[in-house]
């Protein structure tokens, strides 16, 4: 077996042995963190990857959550089938926003992104009457099933975010070892170059972002799912500049990056929520150190020191 | 008659005041190697750009094998058969002197690796196919700009001064592998170096101020004594 899918086997099996062991607390905190990190993948597949810095991405998740989560609440539509809604919606959001801010780059992309998501925030708020606005709306317990799996409790809950987790890092995985995985880091590294190859960066562009809407729009699905909840906080723009945060800490352009870079600042705004309310400031700090000393973030560095092969 | 691949009519490009390519007529010859010469600041490089789409003609039209292409954008070209290569080398300095050829390689169905290696091999690179792109020396990393050129297998190369940097030894094998392209390849070269203008050249077309000064074969371009004011003679 190849060593790169061994080492991904092995944290995936990891979680698996994590969850007979922690603690109920951190059990939950292993749940949520898995599909943040779903969600963390796609941002990642769109900017570690293929170099598109969107400020927008939660409207991506957003879409995903929403539309299963309206489709459950108001159209008791069964979770089995709401689900897969949540990722198409995510995956159709990017392409539809994509088609419009890939005209632009750079500055240009970050701004227009922005926009994007706060006119899905935006879109949350008017339309309070079905999604209720600020306050959100719980799922209820009896529906958020699959078949016999019921999501709402804790060791099915992590079992089935632990399959999607694994999925989607496999997925990752044979995306970025795939010619089109090639073919998206050229577009990062040169794009004028790439077009001269015969690569039209349009087209290569909208496919990576569709693949990143994808990933967050199942990620938001299942959140939403599986924790019950589905709110406006998770289309602000925080919710935007997290999975920013999250790849630039573990590794942007590292298959393993995002689940690092979910975990560490999950456990570093847990902690510091513990001692200061301003736990904002400590992500800002978070950043800010980051920038100045590892710009590649801890996988990053990984890469360039110990192990070169890391996918 | 020799077939003509790819053709350019009353080709125009200004740029504000300047008249960088202005009515250009060429055709290139099916199999040919054809250089194209003169003063800088003629318009050689506007003048590729312009035949590979990297710069939006003004007005005129371009075609290949007889099928107008003028407002095909650059990658649609390149998927055509007209490949580029930079003047100021363009190679993605972070990936591996493999991978950078592999991204030509696997335009075309195949083996990769194996494909990627022969590629490397017929510039003498595949000993360092590992190697990040931007580690290499100069002159190697405007041969691996080449074997990514070569590693599309186009109809029509364009190379725009190619040897600019190389060592003799270097220069030698660069005529070498365009001499081998050729009749199945067609080679449009930018180039100072006369002597590998004079070596390779079937036919040379001298620019100057955006215009055709004249072409022909190297002998007639050699004796035409507009070209020899212009830009040999002096």
């Amino acid at each position: 077996m190849r060593r790169d899918l061994a080492l991904h086997l092995a944290v995936i099996a990891g979680l698996a042995v994590l969850s007979v062991l922690l603690p109920p607390y951190h059990h939950t905190n292993t749940a949520r963190i898995m599909l943040l990190a779903v969600y963390a993948m796609g941002y990642n597949i769109a900017f570690g990857y293929t170099g598109l810095l969107s400020l927008g991405h939660a409207l991506f998740f957003g879409a995903g959550m929403y539309a299963t989560g309206l489709l459950m609440e108001l159209g008791d539509w069964p979770a089995a089938v709401a689900l897969p809604m949540g990722l198409l919606a995510g995956g159709a959001a990017a392409v539809a926003v994509g088609l419009l801010a890939l005209r632009t780059a750079g500055v240009s992309f970050m701004i227009v992104t922005l926009m994007f998501a706060q006119a899905g925030y935006l879109l949350v708020m008017y339309f309070t009457a079905y999604t209720r606005g600020e306050e959100g709306f719980n799922l209820a317990r009896a529906a958020r099933a699959i078949g016999p799996l019921d999501l709402s409790s804790d060791g099915t809950r992590y079992a089935v975010a632990l399959v999607l987790f694994a999925v989607a890092l496999l997925g990752q995985l044979a995306l970025v070892r795939s010619r089109f995985g090639r073919v998206m880091v050229a577009m990062r590294e040169n794009e004028e170059r790439s077009r001269m190859l015969g690569y039209d960066p349009f087209r290569v562009k909208l496919i990576a972002l569709g693949v990143s809407g994808l990933y967050s729009g199942a990620a938001g699905a299942a959140y939403g799912v599986m924790f019950g909840y589905v709110g406006a906080s998770f289309v602000a723009t925080q919710f935007s500049i997290l999975p920013l945060l999250w790849v630039l800490l573990g590794g942007a352009g590292t298959t393993l990056g995002p689940l690092l870079g979910a975990v560490l600042m999950f456990y570093l705004i847990d902690i510091a929520s513990g001692y200061t309310t301003a736990h904002l400031a400590v992500i800002g700090v978070a950043l800010l150190v980051l920038v100045l000393f590892a710009p590649r973030g801890l996988l990053g560095v990984v890469r360039e020191r110990l192990v070169r092969w890391l996918p | 008659m020799a077939a003509v691949i790819l053709s350019a009519r009353g080709l125009v490009r200004h740029f504000g005041g300047l008249r960088a390519v202005d009515g250009v007529d060429l055709d290139l010859h099916r199999g040919e190697s054809h250089a194209l010469i003169g003063p800088n600041g003629a318009g050689k490089t506007t003048l590729v750009s312009l035949l590979s789409g990297r710069v939006p003609v003004q007005s005129g039209t371009i075609t290949l094998d007889g099928v107008d292409i003028t407002r095909l954008p650059a990658h649609a070209r390149v998927a055509r058969g007209v490949a580029y290569t930079f003047q100021i080398t363009s190679i993605y300095a972070r990936l591996s002197v493999f991978d950078n050829v592999a991204l030509a390689v696997q335009r075309h169905p195949g083996d990769l690796r194996s494909g990627t290696m022969a590629a490397l091999a017929r510039v003498g690179l595949d000993d360092r196919a590992g190697q990040e792109a931007g580690t290499l020396s100069y002159g190697h990393q405007r041969l691996l700009e080449i074997a990514m050129g070569l590693a599309l297998r186009p109809k029509v190369l364009i190379l725009d001064e190619p040897t600019q940097g190389l060592a003799n030894a270097e220069i030698d094998t660069f005529k070498a592998l365009v001499r081998g392209l050729v009749p199945d390849t067609t080679v449009l070269l930018i180039e100072h170096n006369m002597d590998v203008v004079m070596d390779l050249a079937h036919r040379i077309t001298v620019l100057n101020f955006g215009q055709v000064l004249a072409q022909g074969t190297p002998e007639q371009i050699r004796a035409n004594p507009a070209v020899q004011a212009a830009y040999l003679g002096d």
